[in-house]
């Protein structure tokens, strides 16, 4: 079974090429990483998956169905996406802001209120998330760290078994990190989600991915396990700067250590 | 079942969340607060008539005199209540409208006045007054297009490659309101010099000329447009935290987007046509409304509604008495009130 597959999908605008014949699958229990320097399309990837933004040629299917045939409610239902920060100019409360997420399953979506089974299902995100003494706080009282998190918690409260999620670690502490991970992983072995996630955190990806895209310039240059992706070889190439592959002395799996050299 | 809703809330989180029957509480204070001011400000003014008798006037819908003099229950019944309704159909408009225009573009300090839209629609309207003096209906008609005309040319200019931020829209807002400022006085100079001094004083926002035929009209659009964008509230939720978010969340954006301009368009429209452009309304009721009751738009609009209709009453009995038997538009006496507030929430934002 695939949750959400992407054909020879190419997608430009302004005249340039963003993303170029990229072809994925996510399935089910799977996390996918989406690695590469700045600019490669990694967040375009992401934006048209989710039918933000309209491929020039190709498909996307989701649960075999072409994207572009579904109502925005249906693929909202689906598809749960954390990306940049959330502009917070209005007093709203953590709680509030989670509730935002179950707004794809209101049989009233115009002036129809929240019914018990959202509040549970707000109530176990925010417990997810470590949020729960949070969420009657305001949500620009919040610190970078627990506003990325609510943003989690909001996807999490949709029940998308595809989770789209852009730079998800970005503004976390080392612990915040691995709860934020272990969440994402819990959702997608005990939930039957699966994950596509840009990360700039190589090894974060080494060590929570099944599967690894490595993009440059639009295109996938490399798919597979991290093991077959993370060679210093091909990192060298992509990223353009020297590294060191080794074993990672607890997991097991590939270790990155970019080298910067000084010049003499 | 919301009983149980909010024990859930209750106990396992303690933030407010808004519930139905808070939201209907809110509502039915706030339209009982507006029943007895309308009452109340029928009694007041310039020619002081005999409360009991009025009173019983009033309850019994005009049906009987309860002793009052032929020109007692004329300018009861006549001036006063017509003028007391139109106050709150205009207040209720643009209250409504501001509330929206702050949802939908992210911004606290979008108001139909401040954004241009206000004097889109006046220009409308002196279009009308000039051209189609004869047709009373022209005028809404023309006032709700210049005012749509006027909302897209704002949201063009404001729309920078990084999105619109709240300064900017404020500077597109001042762009079209000069530009459109030119257009009406060089319209101005094509009036005879008797229509010019009432014609300022419309500008300003004027109540006393109220029209017997606009004011079913303008009633109609207060009440109609604020049910409708009331049933875009949860969409409108998700909108202020930001368009990308709403989209992906399961918010058909653009179809939002088209219902919110159109239907603030017809109300700042319809007002405008029937009392010029009063400013501020939008800005200071939708605020005071989100203060006392949070930002969630179920409750801000009804709740906007219903406290720009009791604002400009409020603001126009003020208007029509302090300088007794002269009066102020009452455009001058909620900028009074709203300027400050303005430069308070500028500072910060």
């Amino acid at each position: 079974m695939t949750l959400l597959e992407a054909r020879d999908l190419t997608v430009s605008y302004d005249h340039r090429i963003a993303v170029a014949d990229l072809t994925l699958t996510l399935k089910p229990r799977e996390i996918t990483a989406i690695i590469g320097p700045n600019g490669a399309g990694k967040s375009t990837l992401l934006r048209t998956l989710n039918g933000q933004l309209r491929p020039s040629s190709g498909a996307i299917l989701l649960d075999g169905e072409p994207l572009q045939r579904l109502s925005r409610r249906t693929i909202s239902r689906r598809i749960a996406v954390v990306a940049q920060e959330a502009e917070l100019r209005f007093p709203v409360t953590v709680l509030e802001f989670v509730l935002g997420g179950r707004f794809a399953w209101a049989t009233n979506t115009g002036w129809g209120w929240e019914t018990e089974r959202d509040v549970k299902v707000a109530d176990a995100v925010l417990r997810e998330t470590e949020l729960s003494a949070l969420s009657g706080r305001l949500m620009n009282e919040l610190s970078g760290g627990e506003r990325q998190r609510a943003l989690m918690a909001r996807a999490l409260a949709t029940e998308a078994p595809i989770l789209l999620l852009d730079e998800p670690t970005a503004n976390l502490d080392l612990s915040h990190q691995a709860t934020l991970l272990t969440v994402v992983r819990n959702r997608c072995e005990h939930g039957d989600a699966g994950a596509l996630v840009v990360t700039h955190d190589i090894n974060l990806a080494a060590q929570f991915a099944n599967n690894i895209v490595l993009m440059k310039q639009g295109r996938a240059v490399q798919a597979g396990t991290p093991k077959a992706v993370l060679q210093p070889q091909i990192l060298q190439d992509v990223f353009e700067v020297r590294v060191i592959v080794d074993v990672h002395p607890v997991t097991g799996g590939p270790r990155v250590t970019p080298i910067h050299e000084r010049n003499p | 079942m919301i009983d149980s809703a909010t024990g859930i809330a209750g106990r396992t989180a303690p933030a407010n969340r808004l519930t139905l029957r808070k939201t209907l509480i809110s509502c039915v204070v706030l339209a009982g607060a507006l029943l007895l001011t309308i009452i109340l400000t029928a009694l007041i003014g310039s020619e002081s008539l005999p409360a009991r008798a009025s009173l019983c006037a009033l309850a019994s819908f005009g049906t009987n005199a309860c002793g009052l003099t032929q020109d007692q229950f004329d300018i009861l019944f006549q001036l006063r209540l017509p003028r007391i309704l139109l106050a709150a159909a205009v207040g209720g408009s643009l209250a409504t409208a501001g509330a929206a225009y702050q949802a939908l573009l992210r911004n606290p300090l979008a108001e139909p006045y401040l954004l241009g839209v206000s004097n889109g629609a006046a220009v409308g309207t002196m279009i009308a007054l000039v051209f189609f003096g004869a047709n009373q209906w022209t005028r809404p008609m023309l006032a709700f297009t210049g005012a749509l005309i006027a909302t897209l040319a704002v949201y063009r200019l404001a729309r920078g490659r990084a999105g619109a931020t709240p300064e900017r829209l404020i500077l597109a807002g001042v762009i079209v309101t000069t530009f459109l400022s030119s257009v009406i006085v060089f319209v101005t100079t094509l009036m005879d010099a008797t229509r010019i001094r009432s014609f300022t004083f419309w500008l300003l926002g004027d109540l006393s000329g109220t029209s017997k035929t606009l004011l079913p009209v303008a009633i109609s659009i207060a009440v109609a447009g604020a049910l409708a964008l009331t049933l875009h509230a949860r969409s409108l939720n998700l909108l202020m935290l930001g368009e990308r978010d709403a989209f992906d969340l399961g918010v058909e954006v653009g179809r939002v987007r088209v219902v919110v301009f159109v239907v603030a368009s017809l109300l700042v429209g319809s007002s405008v046509a029937a009392s010029g452009s009063v400013g501020y309304v939008g800005l200071v009721v939708p605020h005071l409304a989100r203060l006392s009751l949070g930002s969630d738009n179920r409750i801000s609009i009804p709740a906007a509604a219903l406290g720009g209709a009791l604002f400009v009453i409020v603001a126009d009995t003020l208007a029509r008495t302090i300088i007794a038997p002269r009066e102020l538009p009452v455009g001058a006496i909620t900028a009074l009130i709203g300027a400050p507030l303005f430069i308070y929430l500028l500072k910060r934002a």
